[in-house]
């Protein structure tokens, strides 16, 4: 075990540190530690011309082949890209998406022409996606997914009729990759399709969804006949469930650490507040921020585990599959803590009617987090099932 | 950044675990933890004739295997998952690691050299009676006088103290208080004036004693480095330990919940396994999450210690690491036992069932040099500024 990075990875800190000093200020200044998750509505233009800048600088798709226009950079070298844009307060990503999951996604599943013809655009910051996973009815029963695939031969075009929900950043994003069933009669996981369908057509209605946090992240979209080309689909009709599973895979990898930076970053903002307003001087308070700064701390062990690759006694694999609820726990208690160590001026808000604050944005937001992406519960059951071979969950039986 | 086990480390972990399969089975176990030494002499022997292993960090000039703190920890969290009895933790994890960070030259070349050639038996004793695991416990005195120093006192909880052969004592300047005027000494169990009492313990597999001191007259080459301002050292010696004490308990909460998969795969109740329910399968889970963080904090502490030993790293690198280490498995293992005993039903409150063991062995690790509370305090007074 060695914990200290190279020479070769330190000189390489160094140069995305100097890069991010030089180019994240002047207009860039106030996009600094905004756009991250419950704030993904915030500066939208400026942070698009931040991604046009990271691509510029070769700073996108730092983890792809360089066969197919990344970087290629290192395991090493990506978790140190991570670390530096957070520590830098680089803004949330408008692009992550397409460099996070459908980059990796057609990597993996898509056609050469596919390839060619979306990666360039995504390493460019020219176009956005979004994800149509999430349905009324399909939300911790994923494979439930009502939405329809129909093949026009008129048109020589798949048509996809249906609706999808929790879809971020619907309204600035330019392709939606879904998830819709091709075959009618089918049930369950089989007989699903994955298609990329741009967004800018009659066909597509996007209705933002007021949260409790008062803002609108989050959309329903709905497809009426939208259009997406015959060459759209991703692998063949029926292969749908395999490309949308692999794609989840895609969501742990290194990128967790910039997010542990981020979480850092909130957790010394509410150190800063305990010291200052008295908290700090509260037994209990004292024992929760020190049980916060543990957590935070294993969470990076357990990501520098899962990062170091496997030593075939599967242990690595359980500590990835940990992750999400491991992660979406403890922040949930931050945002819980933030609240208690402000006491009662954790009530005021920043402006009329409804503006939040940051913190209070943090306590509401990460009450999303134990839900999205896989619920705690869902977690659990994936953990106990795959991770400790418990028996499967009784499905009623398909026909 | 590598943070995985190496092949070599790898086939040490799997030699223990393979070793400690045959000799440290439930049978041995409670055969050991009913004798008086609260170990068997016969393993012992073998463990360092065989194995060599308290001789794992121990330098090669000096006998020892020259292995660092992850090789260590690797062993000892087979120990844990086994419940293994033996002065391997007293001797090496405390006797090994003070001589190594609190001994002089001439000391470390005497009783190392001993430790690893003659597989003598080495404990650690601190503290006076009470819930205290900071400098503040300690009230054993020792006097300067122009005959030598001596040592007046009792200390307690002091592991194996009744069965080994050389004690380490932190004792404070007569008069002085706090973290100031603490002293550490080298005296033979066998040195007149001291007497030792076995306690009967609820965790059977962890022996304690209470080592009486009356008058005790100490070597001057006995003496430790920085007598008089000796707490820094050994507050570095604790750390080690409890990384150490956090390897026991990883291994623990580890093996509590394959024994609870096994047990809720096969015990069935209304028509299905017991573990089919969610009820069981989100207990489950939420053990795996514990057994895993415990084991990603022990890891990273071990490097530190590795670091630290190695003359790299800082105590205060040191001291973090060991109380988040420390505060994370003994919750991770005390929740996993208890989650355990209530998965397993009627089963696991029999005495022939070995969960109580687990349960009793996870309890006492958790208080042992300070609990959760105790560590996240020290923990709070590194990152804030502010006074309680």
């Amino acid at each position: 075990m060695r914990l200290a990075f190279s020479k070769d990875d330190e000189a390489f800190r160094e140069s995305i540190a100097s890069w991010l000093a030089e180019n994240l200020s002047g207009k860039f200044e106030k996009i600094r530690f905004r756009g991250g998750p419950g704030d993904e509505h915030m500066y939208f233009d400026e942070r698009r011309d931040w991604e046009y800048r990271l691509a510029d600088g070769g700073w996108t798709g730092v983890g792809w082949p360089k066969e197919h226009g990344g970087r290629g950079l290192s395991i090493e070298q990506q978790v140190i890209y991570h670390e530096e844009y957070a520590r830098a307060g680089g803004p949330g990503r408008v692009g992550h998406i397409g460099e996070g999951l459908t980059g990796p996604m057609l990597i993996a599943f898509g056609s050469a022409e596919q390839q060619q013809r979306f990666l360039p655009q995504i390493l460019a910051g020219k176009e956005l996606w979004c994800q149509g996973y999430s349905e009324p009815g399909a939300g911790s029963d994923l494979a439930n997914v009502r939405t329809k695939a129909v093949f026009d031969r008129d048109s020589d075009r798949w048509l996809i009729t249906g609706q999808k929900i929790w879809t971020s950043l619907a309204q600035e994003s330019d392709w939606c990759f879904v998830i819709a069933r091709t075959d009618p009669n089918s049930r369950g996981s089989r007989g699903l399709g994955f298609f990329l369908v741009p967004m800018d057509q009659p066909g597509v209605d996007i209705r933002p969804i007021r949260q409790l946090t008062g803002t609108s992240e989050f959309n329903e979209v709905f497809f009426d006949a939208a259009a997406c080309d015959a060459d759209c689909i991703v692998g063949e009709p029926g292969d749908g469930w395999k490309v949308a599973m692999g794609l989840l895979g895609f969501e742990r990898g290194v990128s967790t650490l910039g997010q542990q930076m981020l979480f850092q970053n909130e957790f010394n903002e509410i150190v800063a507040i305990a010291e200052e307003n008295g908290a700090a001087s509260d037994p209990t308070i004292r024992q929760r921020i020190a049980d916060a700064h543990i957590g935070l701390r294993i969470m990076r062990y357990n990501s520098m585990r899962t990062l170091s690759g496997d030593v075939g006694d599967g242990s690595l694999e359980k500590s990835a599959m940990i992750y999400k609820l491991y992660w979406s726990t403890w922040h949930r208690n931050l945002g819980n803590l933030a609240m208690d160590v402000l006491g009662p001026e954790a009530e005021i808000a920043e402006t009329a009617p409804y503006d939040l604050t940051r913190l209070q944005s943090l306590f509401l937001f990460t009450r999303a987090d134990t839900i999205y992406g896989g619920t705690n519960q869902i977690q659990r059951n994936i953990i106990a099932e795959r991770a400790l071979g418990l028996p499967r969950e009784p499905r009623p039986a398909t026909d | 950044m590598e943070f995985r086990f190496s092949e070599e480390q790898q086939m040490i972990r799997d030699t223990a675990a393979s070793f400690l399969a045959e000799v440290s089975d439930s049978q041995a176990v409670r055969q050991a933890m009913a004798n008086g030494a609260g170990y068997d002499e016969s393993l012992w022997s073998r463990i360092t004739e065989e194995m060599f292993w308290h001789a794992v960090h121990i330098p090669e000039k000096l006998g020892g295997l020259d292995l660092g703190y992850v090789e260590l920890v690797a062993m000892l969290e087979q120990m844990g998952r086994c419940l293994t009895c033996s002065p391997f933790f007293s001797t090496v994890c405390l006797g090994v690691n003070a001589l190594r960070v609190a001994g002089t030259e001439a000391q470390q070349k005497k009783y190392l050299a001993q430790i690893a050639g003659e597989g003598r038996t080495a404990t650690l004793a601190w503290t006076g009676k009470g819930r205290r695991w900071d400098a503040k416990s300690i009230d054993t005195t020792y006097t300067l006088t122009k005959d030598g120093v001596f040592l007046d006192g009792r200390l307690h909880y002091v592991t194996d103290g009744h069965t080994a052969d050389l004690l380490i004592i932190a004792a404070r300047e007569n008069g002085s208080s706090g973290e100031q005027g603490i002293g550490l000494f080298i005296v033979p169990a066998g040195a007149g004036g001291v007497s030792s009492v076995a306690l009967p313990t609820m965790d059977q597999t962890r022996k304690q004693a209470t080592i009486s001191f009356d008058k005790v007259q100490v070597d001057a080459a006995d003496i430790m480095r920085d007598a008089g301002d000796a707490w820094p050292l050994l507050s570095q010696v604790l750390d080690l330990a409890r990384i150490a004490t956090a390897a026991d308990q990883t291994g623990g909460a580890e093996r509590v919940l394959e024994m609870t998969v096994d047990y809720i795969k096969e015990r069935r109740q209304f028509g299905r396994p017991v573990g089919s329910f969610q009820a069981m399968k989100h207990k489950a889970a939420d053990m795996m999450l514990r057994a895993e963080s415990a084991r990603s904090a022990l890891y990273y502490a071990a490097c530190v210690a590795d670091e630290y030993l190695a003359g790299r790293g800082t105590d205060v690198m040191l001291a973090e690491a060991a109380s988040i280490a420390k505060a994370y498995c003994s919750e991770a293992y005390f929740f996993n036992a208890g989650c355990a005993l209530q998965m397993h039903g009627g089963i696991g409150f029999t005495w022939e069932h070995d969960l109580h063991l687990y349960f009793k062995r996870a309890k006492s690790t958790q208080q042992y040099l300070g609990d959760a509370s105790f560590h996240r305090e020290r923990l709070a007074r590194m990152i804030l500024d502010a006074p309680t």
